[in-house]
């Protein structure tokens, strides 16, 4: 892989980013929003539940991972629409570069863009709400870790899904998180779930992440077996994901799409 | 030394639609080739094709010697093209573009190449004005500018004229040729203005139906064929094509 290659990708995003507001915006708004909103809930949920159960780190700790996953999904997603939105994939795929240095170049470019969120995210709730980080201990980085591969595979997926089906498939990827969110355990335990839905909850990374954050929060013992399952299953999406991506790449290469991507198909 | 491109037995389908057939033909170095043919007739795809952004159903292509089907990336370090349906990002500027392309390319010395393209292409005073905002001969000047920024041994130049004023055409032409004859690549060229095809191209290829119907010079071609012009002589190959002998 060629280092220049791929920091032309980062370069691209850095110029887009840095020239508009717009784009910048996004970055913290969302999650700002999402911390301020499960910050008071959480709170009222602490002034009324008469257990004397801390809300604040099972909760609000949830929302914060949760809204990490989904910026590094989208961090991928959005620098690969910025070569949808300007219609420039003969300009790019014109070039030497690779589908893995393209690839590396998005993932890169989702670690800065959804580090900015995770900042605002992580001040704001130790800050204004008190979400203390000693609670997870070092656990909190094979979290963030899973969390963080498990979007790329996924923004890797949605990518390969919008270069399959065109621009205007645009739409198919913004409810995936949602999609997803009832079977990862976010704010429920996986035993709350019926049969069904728990088979398909252990076959996601996050479902293991929230099931190991409530066990930390409730005093319980991890097990560092379920932990490496996580981020297992987690490098196996995004392999599964490149792998994807590629075979669609060719595809288009095959019948003619990326140089008349703006047809949507070629048939 | 090899030539700058070969195409073998090129042949492309969709589905039972024969877009390329089979077509041969090569760049030399220092040589300007014109490709010409009705709409239609596979000028296009031929091009994506010697891009890599389409698969050939058959046939090789080499650059340099190198196949592109075996050796993608090295055989596109020595390519580039511009095209007027292909304009760059438009919310980039002139030079955060050429900075792009230019890493995508790898070259080196990046700074000094973009600062001569820069001036070599009048482009100064757009140098941070977005790609978006300038006039479609202004575009025009900045594609050409990133065509030429990995000094490629081969050009693909796909009507880059068809936007611009005749003032602005003929310094473009001018400035290809002077590229041309000053290093070792070859430009493969499609217009269909007959004029600037005579004035620029060394040698023409007429693709009709996704065959080579002709080749030859282009200010011989038409006697050699009873046409008086290479304007008539295209208007027969876009019309009456099995009335002229194939090659």
């Amino acid at each position: 892989m060629n280092v220049d290659r791929i920091a032309a990708i980062m370069l691209r995003q850095f110029y887009l980013y840095r020239g508009s507001p717009v784009r910048v915006m996004p970055l913290f708004a969302w999650v700002t929003v999402d911390i301020v909103l499960w910050g008071f809930i959480t709170r009222y949920l602490n002034a009324i539940a008469s257990s004397g159960f801390n809300f604040i780190p099972g909760l609000l700790g949830a929302v914060l991972l949760w809204d990490f996953f989904i910026r590094v999904m989208q961090g991928v997603t959005m620098a690969f629409f910025e070569d949808v939105w300007s219609r420039n994939f003969l300009n790019i795929f014109a070039t030497p570069l690779s589908i893995s240095e393209y690839i590396a170049g998005l993932v890169l470019s989702a670690i800065a863009t959804s580090s900015v969120g995770l900042l605002v995210m992580l001040v704001l709730a130790s800050t204004v709400f008190g979400l203390s980080f000693l609670v997870y201990g070092l656990m909190l980085i094979p979290f963030l870790l899973a969390l963080f591969v498990f979007g790329i595979a996924l923004g890797v997926l949605a990518c390969a899904m919008v270069l399959r089906f065109g621009p205007a498939s645009e739409w198919l990827v913004w409810p995936i998180p949602a999609l997803l969110s009832p079977f990862a355990g976010v704010f429920y335990p996986v035993s709350t779930l019926p049969q069904w839905m728990r088979s398909i909850s252990y076959a996601l990374p996050p479902s293991y992440v929230f099931e190991g954050m409530r066990t930390i929060v409730s005093g319980g013992a991890l097990s560092s077996t379920k932990l490496f399952w996580s981020n297992g299953l987690a490098v196996g999406y995004v392999v599964l994901a490149a792998l994807f991506f590629t075979r669609i790449y060719h595809q288009a290469v095959r019948t003619g799409l990326i140089a008349r991507y703006s047809a949507e198909s070629v048939s | 030394m090899p030539s700058v491109l070969s195409v073998v037995d090129l042949r492309k389908l969709y589905g039972n639609a024969v877009a390329v057939d089979g077509i041969s033909f090569e760049v030399r170095r220092n040589e300007i080739v014109g490709l010409l043919g009705p709409n239609g007739a596979g000028k296009t795809t031929t091009i994506n094709m010697i891009l890599g952004v389409l698969e050939p159903s058959a046939g090789r292509i080499l650059i340099e010697g190198i196949d592109i089907a075996e050796h993608r990336t090295q055989a596109l370090e020595r390519t580039n093209f511009a095209a007027v349906y292909a304009p760059l990002p438009g919310n980039l500027t002139v030079y955060q573009n050429l900075r792009i392309f230019g890493l995508l390319y790898a070259v080196k010395q990046l700074r000094g190449r973009i600062e001569a393209l820069v001036e070599q292409f009048d482009l100064q005073k757009f140098r941070d004005v977005k790609c978006g905002v300038l006039s479609s001969g202004e575009q025009t000047r900045v594609g050409l500018a990133k065509a030429l920024i990995n000094d490629p041994q081969l050009l693909l130049l796909d009507e880059p004229t068809a936007s611009l004023d005749p003032s602005t055409a003929r310094d473009i032409r001018a400035r290809i040729r002077e590229n041309t004859a000053r290093g070792t690549a070859g430009v493969l060229w499609t217009s269909h203005n007959m004029y600037e095809v005579e004035e620029v191209c060394d040698r023409v290829l007429f693709l009709s139906r996704g065959k080579i119907l002709l080749e030859g010079d282009p200010k011989t071609l038409p006697g050699e064929h009873g046409k008086a012009t290479l304007e008539e002589l295209f208007v027969t190959v876009a019309r009456e094509p099995l009335t002229l002998e194939q090659v």
